[in-house]
């Protein structure tokens, strides 16, 4: 396949960047899209020229380390994280625009590189359970149904990659705040820190700079974990009830 | 009252006063269709002024216009306060966004509801601001002496250009309320596998069946009156 790259680079957090085009040859339809970027940062470095940064890691789509905003969406087209999309759904002679999330909360630190630091310190603001766990419990000794556990796990297979900030209009963390929130709300160890959790991960991923939701619904057609919608409302309800309830006056 | 504003100013609590407000402009709306059914009674106007005379000066609806207002300038400055932190929130866009599978009214609520609000003003001069300190002429019905705002309705709806500005109005609404109906239920955490979708279909035929009955006034006038 022969594409033609227009990607983002930019030196550091305080240069202003711009598109740099390049061409590419030789690329197979069974490369993963990173793979492909692996081929034109070797062509880069044995010209003598700055590879592309990009975040990468596990590439099995399963760290949501890797991001990039591919043609207009988050991950590309398919739906799924950049590194378990493949060539073959691009065609020979497409140019390929490829550029870094774009969020105030999520500043370009180089190139394609965002500092994702926002959601770690969301998590950190209350997304644990702060209970000594101890060993292996025995199976079944906390019962939780089944539709339950289902649940809060659909929840918990966000992977933080931001792709939900990246695709709302309003750069919002809310499908991402309120999935971690789901996912402890939802089981019994959650329930001691259950709304001091809701009310300090929703106010720093409001101090974080995220937007609010406008209910678009673009965040879950992107994810590429299919987090669904329920969590905003979910989140919702438990930050009101908090309000309302928690001794935090 | 600390609790209270830091609630109410974090992003959800600014989005419940916009799901609260919205909903109850909704209920205004439906009040606001039904009464105004009686320009359909070809009548000359009784129903329809003997109607506008109960709603000016009884004191239960006296209460509910004081919300309405609030409602409308509560949603106003909470979209305003929402729409500057959003667009604050992506300093830089990108240089290529495909629109995903998201309905157009969901990405345009603000400049729907700036056009509403235009309309509003228009609206609200032209009738409320007349029946309440406009020179209107009187008719008597039964004895009894009422400001004749029908005859205000007919003179305004003779202006083709006035007729065609209303019925626009009147799509836009139905674009603001087809996401807006359903967007307020999921914002205050109504969310369920059995009455989402029924809340979606009440919205979808609320927001036509309402912008239609509207719409459908000021064309019958024009063609009634003259």
């Amino acid at each position: 396949m022969k594409l033609t790259l227009k990607i983002w680079r930019q030196k550091n957090a305080s240069d202003k960047g711009g598109f740099v085009t390049y061409p590419i040859d030789g690329i197979s339809a069974d490369m993963s899209f990173l793979e492909m970027m692996d081929v034109l940062n070797e062509e880069l470095a044995i010209k003598g020229q700055d590879p592309v940064h990009f975040d990468h890691d596990c590439r099995e789509g399963i760290c949501g380390m890797c991001s990039l905003y591919i043609n207009g969406h988050p991950h590309g087209p398919q739906q799924t994280t950049t590194c378990q999309l493949h060539m073959r759904s691009f065609s020979d002679g497409d140019t390929i625009t490829i550029e870094p999330w774009r969020a105030k909360a999520f500043p370009v630190m180089k190139d394609l590189v965002v500092d994702r630091g926002a959601f770690d310190r969301i998590i950190q603001a209350g997304g644990y359970v702060n209970v000594n766990t101890g060993g292996v419990p025995d199976a079944n000794e906390i019962p939780i149904p089944k539709r339950v556990a289902d649940e809060a796990f659909d929840s918990a297979t966000c992977i933080g990659c931001g792709a939900c900030v990246a695709a709302c209009k309003n750069a919002s963390a809310m499908l991402f705040t309120s999935a971690k929130i789901s996912q402890l709300a939802m089981l019994p160890q959650g329930q001691v820190e259950r709304m001091s959790r809701a009310e300090k991960m929703v106010a720093q991923m409001d101090d974080e700079g995220f937007g609010a939701c406008t209910n678009t619904g673009a965040c879950e057609a992107e994810c590429p974990k299919g987090i669904s919608l329920t969590n905003i409302a979910r989140m919702n309800r438990e930050y009101y009830s908090a309000s309302l309830k928690s001794e935090n006056v | 009252m600390s609790w209270v504003t830091k609630t109410l100013s974090s992003t959800i609590g600014r989005k419940l006063i916009m799901a609260l407000t919205g909903l109850f402009l909704i209920l205004f709306l439906t009040g606001h269709v039904a009464g105004n059914l009686q320009l359909f009674n070809n009548d000359g106007g009784e129903a329809f002024n003997i109607y506008a005379h109960f709603m000016t000066t009884n004191p239960a609806v006296k209460l509910l216009s004081y919300l309405t207002y609030i409602s409308i300038i509560g949603h106003v400055i909470f979209s305003i306060w929402l729409t500057k932190r959003n667009k604050a929130a992506r300093p830089i866009g990108y240089g290529v966004s495909t629109p995903p599978s998201t309905t157009v009214s969901s990405r345009n609520m603000g400049i729907l509801g700036t056009f509403i609000l235009i309309f509003i003003v228009v609206h609200m001069q032209t009738f409320w601001y007349q029946m309440h300190w406009g020179e209107i002429p009187f008719v008597t019905y039964d004895g009894v002496e009422y400001k004749d705002l029908f005859s205000v309705v007919a003179f305004t709806f003779q202006n083709v250009f006035m007729v065609i500005g209303y019925v626009i109005a009147m799509v836009l609404l139905a674009f603001h309320l087809s996401h807006g109906f359903a967007s307020a239920f999921q914002t205050l955490g109504l969310n369920h596998a059995k009455y989402s979708p029924a809340i979606v279909l009440i919205g979808k035929i609320y927001c036509i069946v309402v912008s239609i009955l509207f719409a459908s006034m000021p064309v019958y006038i024009y063609f009634t009156q003259s």
